[in-house]
């Protein structure tokens, strides 16, 4: 570094300062090399879409409203698979972001140290439990349960994925908004507290709204997770894509499909293997936009907060 | 806070607002248990010394072990951290130690916090193209290995940073006044300091990996193995992929034996989970 040559009374020593440079120059490279897998990853998805789109025309992808590429006669519309991963980022929304939320509330408004002691490692480990063991839970577990509320639930459905990948993103609701809920001025609350509010006011008028773009940033990036997530949503709600909105029956999401495809031979050439890639540059386009905006999001109450 | 002057229905309201989140907290800690203890009772009376050390076997569920997976999982975890971690801690030296804020270092963190919020599925299908097919190392150990690395590579980035930055700026401008260089600081004085909370960050990225199995099966885990990997270049599976399978199989007898796995699996991950939660409060206290 140009700083320490500088330093009047440093002798500098000619193998150790070659040495440094030599270190920091890796150093940098590792650093380099993460926009290397960015870029592997953008090049690979574009490459390998644009050969799927110069078979399939784009207006079957976005027209067609069956998915069926693993069939003789290939049908490739998109709008199925979409259909599916939107069902299960809503419904894992309404299952897991009310629940967040509330615990988000709680452990930084109310909770004595005691209970946060508790609640934040557990609240942790449920974040850690495998995806797959999720996906036997919502089998084995929760598909039986619906089924004696209502037996016309079947094996696979949508409910159940909704309600495990809504546990799954949960923890990550709670402990995203717990730092949004910190991150407010003890100030806004005295001043409400001054004026008679009560606590349950305090929290649900003044603090959440000074708060509001950190919980929409993590209620956002709780969605992205839950539109990536693969194992769970495949054991739980199956691998049939269908346009019909109908969670007591089997769907088929974005990333069921990448496992359909896994489990038998990927097949080496053609709209079947290429489909992957533009299936896979979509949910990334999906994804990537919305963790930008949720950190853009996050960005905002720095700077204001 | 509560004052007595309240109307009784704001109070009536303060007071089922606080019960409403403790009933939150106590479901989120309910789930807890009812998700790990829901996944193993099926198959918790299955897991024997026997069962840890048979291999696979495809067609009866009462001789299958999971000695096969097993193997595959800790040769894919270990290769992969064994790549992942030097790079890793390397470029976040880099960006918190060696570089001062400009437009390069910005860009690449920020491009380090989009790789970590990439679906990891989507690494499994640049494996497939790069790895597999490009390299043409073919459905192997060393190609899951690899792409396991691009997985973990930015949360072992973003945890050596936060380990990084937890220690005190005086340490620092100490070691530098004294005529040290930024290596013989980073050396003598930050690394020894952070290094218990690195070691927490890697854990906790190895169990994550011990638990994903996504990628692995679009790069195209085997689907039946007798054998465990014995080298690089051979085929593999690992533990989750063959509790996915045991889980979908119909046939009788499977789904315990996917029960009993996970209680295999679980074990592994809440023992690293509570050593990381050990080391994490030992390095607070010191």
């Amino acid at each position: 570094m140009a700083s320490q040559a500088a330093h009047p009374f440093a002798k500098p020593r000619s193998i150790r300062v070659w040495v440094e440079r030599g270190l920091t120059a890796i150093c940098f490279l590792c650093a380099l090399a993460t926009i290397f897998v960015s870029a592997f990853i953008l090049y690979t998805l574009v490459v390998e879409s644009a050969e799927f789109f110069r078979t399939i025309p784009l207006k079957e992808f976005f027209g067609s409203p069956n998915w069926n590429p693993l069939m003789k006669d290939g049908e490739y519309g998109i709008r199925a698979l979409i259909t599916g991963t939107m069902m299960i980022a809503a419904g894992s929304a309404v299952v897991g972001v009310p629940i967040g939320l509330m615990i988000a509330i709680y452990l930084s408004e109310y909770a004595r140290p005691a209970v946060r002691k508790i609640a934040k490692p557990a609240l942790e480990l449920l974040a850690g439990i495998p995806s797959v063991v999720y996906g036997y839970f919502g089998l084995t577990v929760v598909t039986p349960l619906l089924k004696m509320i209502n037996p016309a639930i079947t094996t696979y459905n949508a409910f159940s994925g909704s309600i495990v990948v809504g546990i799954m993103i949960l923890p990550l609701v709670a402990s995203l908004s717990e730092d949004a809920i910190a991150s407010v001025p003890r100030a806004t609350r005295e001043a409400a507290y001054g004026l008679g509010a009560s606590k349950a006011e305090v929290s649900l008028t003044v603090v959440l709204k000074a708060a509001s773009s950190g919980i929409i940033a993590s209620i956002l990036l709780a969605i992205s997770r839950a539109i990536g997530e693969t194992m769970a949503v495949t054991l739980a709600a199956g691998m049939t894509p269908t346009s019909n909105i109908d969670f007591t029956k089997a769907i088929g999401t974005m990333t069921a499909y990448f496992v359909e495809v896994s489990s038998g031979d990927v097949p080496r050439f053609g709209p079947q293997y290429t489909s992957i890639f533009a299936v896979g540059l979509l949910m990334f386009l999906l994804t990537f936009g919305m963790n930008l905006l949720s950190r853009r999001l996050v960005r905002r109450i720095q700077r204001f907060g | 806070m509560i004052s007595k002057r309240m109307p009784a229905g704001r109070r009536n309201f303060d007071r089922f607002f606080s019960v409403l989140g403790m009933i939150s907290i106590g479901i989120g800690i309910l789930l807890l248990i009812i998700v790990i203890v829901g996944a193993v009772k099926d198959g918790i009376h299955m897991v024997s010394p026997d069962f840890l050390t048979r291999r696979l076997s495809p067609t009866r569920p009462d001789r299958t072990g999971v000695l096969t997976p097993m193997i595959g999982s800790a040769y894919i975890v270990g290769l992969t951290i064994l790549l992942s971690v030097p790079i890793g801690i390397a470029a976040a030296i880099y960006l918190e130690e060696l570089t001062r804020p400009s437009r390069m270092r910005e860009f690449i963190q920020a491009n380090v916090s989009n790789l970590a919020g990439v679906p990891s599925i989507i690494y499994g299908i640049l494996g497939l193209a790069l790895f597999v097919r490009a390299f043409q190392l073919g459905q192997t150990v060393i190609a899951a290995a690899l792409t396991m690395s691009l997985l973990v590579l930015p949360t072992v980035i973003l945890v050596t940073r936060e380990a990084l930055r937890m220690v005190p700026k005086a340490y620092r401008e100490g070691s530098i006044a004294l005529g040290a260089t930024p290596w013989q600081t980073l050396f003598g004085q930050i690394l020894p300091v952070a290094f218990p909370n690195i070691i927490t960050g890697i854990i906790l990225s190895a169990s994550r990996a011990i638990g994903e199995s996504a990628p692995l099966m679009v790069i195209g885990a085997a689907t039946y193995m007798r054998k465990p990997p014995n080298g690089l270049f051979d085929g593999f599976t690992v533990l989750p992929i063959q509790i996915y399978y045991w889980s979908s199989d119909s046939r009788r007898g499977f789904v315990e034996v996917a029960s009993a796995a996970i209680f295999v699996l679980m074990v592994a991950l809440l023992a690293l989970n509570f050593f990381a939660m050990f080391l994490r409060g030992r390095a607070r206290r010191v």
